[in-house]
């Protein structure tokens, strides 16, 4: 077990790996959401009270999902480059972030053009949804700032894991201050909990599978960027790019 | 030459010289206290200028502005909060200490709380009665900007360490900071405007203390942690 | 009581140079050792290393045959630190200074004032220390040094800013260190008479 894990952690391994375990998220992925959409589009019945416009969950719901997810990934990611000193988690970190807060902010776009037809404005300040992605977006920046700012990567993938960290922390409570807010405000949130028939449940189920294997396939091929990128003084890279094959 | 069998002073002292230092360092440049201090008031002035001075508009307006004001003023004053020490050599002192990190990092934010926080408090009430808050609730305000600055403090001091020798690292001491700090001035400006509304607001004090308490317990650890790693 | 330092196969990398690689060495109580090399070589950043203010890629650092990291507090109240730098600030007085630091320290038997007189500042105690020349500033620092009364001296580059005078008190108050027990790591371009033994470590 350990030595498997050593291995995928050395980073001419996990070159090799992750080239060959991408087209098996990306494949799938991309028809699930193929699929999910055809479902969403055609199959599930329109809504009595949104009409067609409550449609825009099948990618907003998915997306906001894994706004999170990868936030989650890379303070993981950072703390286990810390603890453990393990330089390719440091890489899974930094390649993270950019993807995830690409959909954090698909998760605001797609909520604020499905806000137009239901509050009749692209942007409601009262969502407490809303508002926590809206900071969450800002979380992101301000990591990915920090990584810009720090020229030296070692000292950057440190710095920025604790504030990944700090932040996994703050990304509850601002959750749970963002309730309270809106709670005071009579805030008002397009997402209803309630009942959702069977077919829309599978569809979106169906999307959120396809989208986080879309994701884990992303993420595998910035990591590969990533990990040549730190290692492109190395041997192994010069050799595989010099090699007649001119590398996978 | 038996020193490592000599005592090391507890813990509590070594917190309490390094606040000391500091507060005797801000004795002798009160301009880096002050500065913080006008700028929270010329922020309180820019709003009635630019929304309309109209009564109704203030009341209602003033415990966000005035916590807006708090939250900028602090992070004014935390660029500072190690850069000196940075610049002469002393956080190499500090990292190379007998006494544990977090400890002294602690002395450093008590220090910069009676410096930043404190003033603001106390000079708040002058600038709520300008926003026509009543007697009553400018003591919940008072309340609120005591607890919740002891929290900005000390996640302040976390972006300040890691933002530490840092070109151009005011612009990113905000961006990192102020998405943290938002949860306190959510409790902090809500619970006023609720106090003001005759709600009941004891929810945001209480949540408010319980951030002040948790920071104090954890943020010094995150801070001594950036502050090795910004100081490699 | 005698004290070891000794590291084994330490490595660093800053940024993309590899400073040094499988350095090793030891130490014992009595002796002074050396880091040498040109300019940026990397002596300060081996001093700090061995401090414990940079990681390492490869290797430990003990004190007593205990890895530093274990018994990190233990190993700070044994050292104390003067370098460029000097870590005092300038808008507090000589004697503000000074009693920060042994705030933070144990106590000692050290006479202060015999110690200001030896090293020529006893007239300065009430100045601000940005009113002082670069050299007192040092001196001021030295004081520091002595004042705290632990075993291990790390100086980085501990003769710049100094006269003549100066540079001889410097080798004069090591040479007393090491023959009370003391140790004492420097990193210096120029090389160090001592008659006390002295332990290289050059850097390439």
């Amino acid at each position: 077990m350990w030595t498997w894990f050593h291995k995928l952690a050395s980073p001419p391994h996990f070159y090799r790996t992750a080239a060959l375990l991408s087209p098996w998220f990306a494949v799938p992925g991309l028809a699930l959401i193929a699929w999910g959409t055809w479902q969403g589009l055609f199959v599930v019945p329109m809504d009595y009270q949104q009409g067609d416009a409550f449609r825009i969950i099948y990618v907003h719901v998915p997306s906001a999902y894994l706004s999170l997810m990868a936030y989650m990934i890379m303070a993981t990611g950072g703390a286990i480059g810390l603890i453990w000193r393990m330089k390719l988690s440091h890489a899974v970190a930094a390649a993270a972030a950019p993807i995830g807060a690409a959909f954090t902010f698909l998760a605001l776009a797609t909520g604020s053009i499905w806000g137009r037809p239901m509050w009749g404005t692209w942007w409601e300040w009262g969502d407490p949804r809303m508002m926590s992605e809206l900071i969450l977006l800002f979380l992101y920046f301000g990591y990915m700032a920090l990584r810009a700012a720090i020229d030296d990567t070692a000292k950057a993938d440190k710095a920025s894991a604790v504030l990944a960290i700090v932040g996994v922390v703050n990304v509850v409570i601002v959750h749970f201050s963002v309730e309270w807010w809106s709670s005071l405000h009579q805030g008002q949130t397009v997402f209803k909990r309630g009942t959702m028939d069977a077919d829309m449940k599978t569809a979106l189920l169906i999307m959120i599978l396809g989208f986080t294997l879309l994701f884990g396939s992303m993420l595998l091929r910035r990591i590969r960027t990533e990990v040549l990128y730190r290692e492109r003084r190395t041997r192994w890279v010069r050799d595989m790019i010099l090699s007649p094959k001119g590398g996978g | 030459m038996n020193a490592t069998d000599r005592q090391v002073p507890g813990m509590l002292s070594g917190l309490l010289a390094t606040a000391k230092r500091d507060l005797l360092l801000a004795w002798k440049r009160p301009g880096d206290v002050l500065n913080p201090l006008f700028f929270f008031a010329m922020v309180c002035t820019l709003f009635p200028l630019a929304v309309g001075p109209s009564a109704e508009q203030l009341e209602f307006s003033g415990p966000g502005v005035l916590w807006v004001a708090a939250l900028l003023s602090t992070l004014l004053s935390l660029n500072s909060l190690f850069l000196s020490d940075f610049e002469d050599g002393s956080l190499d002192q500090l990292l190379v200490s007998p006494q544990p990190l977090p400890v002294l990092v602690l002395g450093k934010t008590l220090a910069h709380w009676l410096t930043s926080g404190v003033p603001l408090v106390i000079v708040s009430p002058v600038l709520a009665i300008t926003y026509r808050m009543p007697m009553d609730v400018v003591g919940v305000m008072m309340l609120t900007l005591l607890l919740g600055t002891i929290s900005l403090s000390l996640l302040g001091s976390i972006g300040a360490a890691l933002t530490v020798g840092l070109h151009r690292g005011t612009a990113l001491l905000s961006l990192l900071i102020l998405p943290l700090a938002m949860p306190i001035m959510i409790l902090g400006a809500n619970a006023v405007s609720l106090a003001a509304s005759n709600d009941v607001y004891t929810t945001g004090i209480w949540a408010l203390g319980a951030y002040a308490i948790a920071s104090i317990s954890l943020a010094p650890y995150a801070t001594a942690a950036a502050l090795r790693i910004s100081n490699e | 009581m005698t004290h070891k330092l000794s590291a084994d196969n330490l490595t660093l990398i800053r940024g993309e140079r590899c400073l040094f690689q499988g350095l090793s060495f030891a130490q014992e109580s009595g002796g002074l050792l050396l880091l040498e090399g040109r300019n940026g070589c990397g002596k300060t950043s081996l001093m700090r290393a061995i401090a414990g203010m940079l990681s390492l890629e490869t290797g430990q650092v003990f004190w007593d045959d205990k890895p530093v990291e274990k018994q990190r507090q233990e190993f700070h109240g044994a050292l104390v630190w003067l370098a460029h730098r000097t870590g005092l600030k300038g808008d507090l007085t000589l004697v503000e200074n000074l009693s920060f630091e042994s705030a933070l320290r144990a106590q000692s038997s050290i006479d202060v004032e015999s110690v200001y007189e030896r090293l020529g500042i006893s007239r300065l105690k009430k100045l601000i220390l940005r009113s002082l020349s670069a050299g007192q500033q040092r001196r001021v620092a030295l004081a520091r040094m002595l004042l705290a009364d632990v075993p291990l001296w790390f100086m980085d580059e501990p003769f710049t800013n100094l006269d003549r005078e100066g540079r001889a008190l410097v080798i004069e108050l090591v040479e007393e260190h090491l023959a009370k027990g003391g140790m004492c790591v420097m990193a210096a371009h120029q090389d160090v008479e001592l008659e006390a033994p002295v332990n290289r470590v050059t850097i390439q």
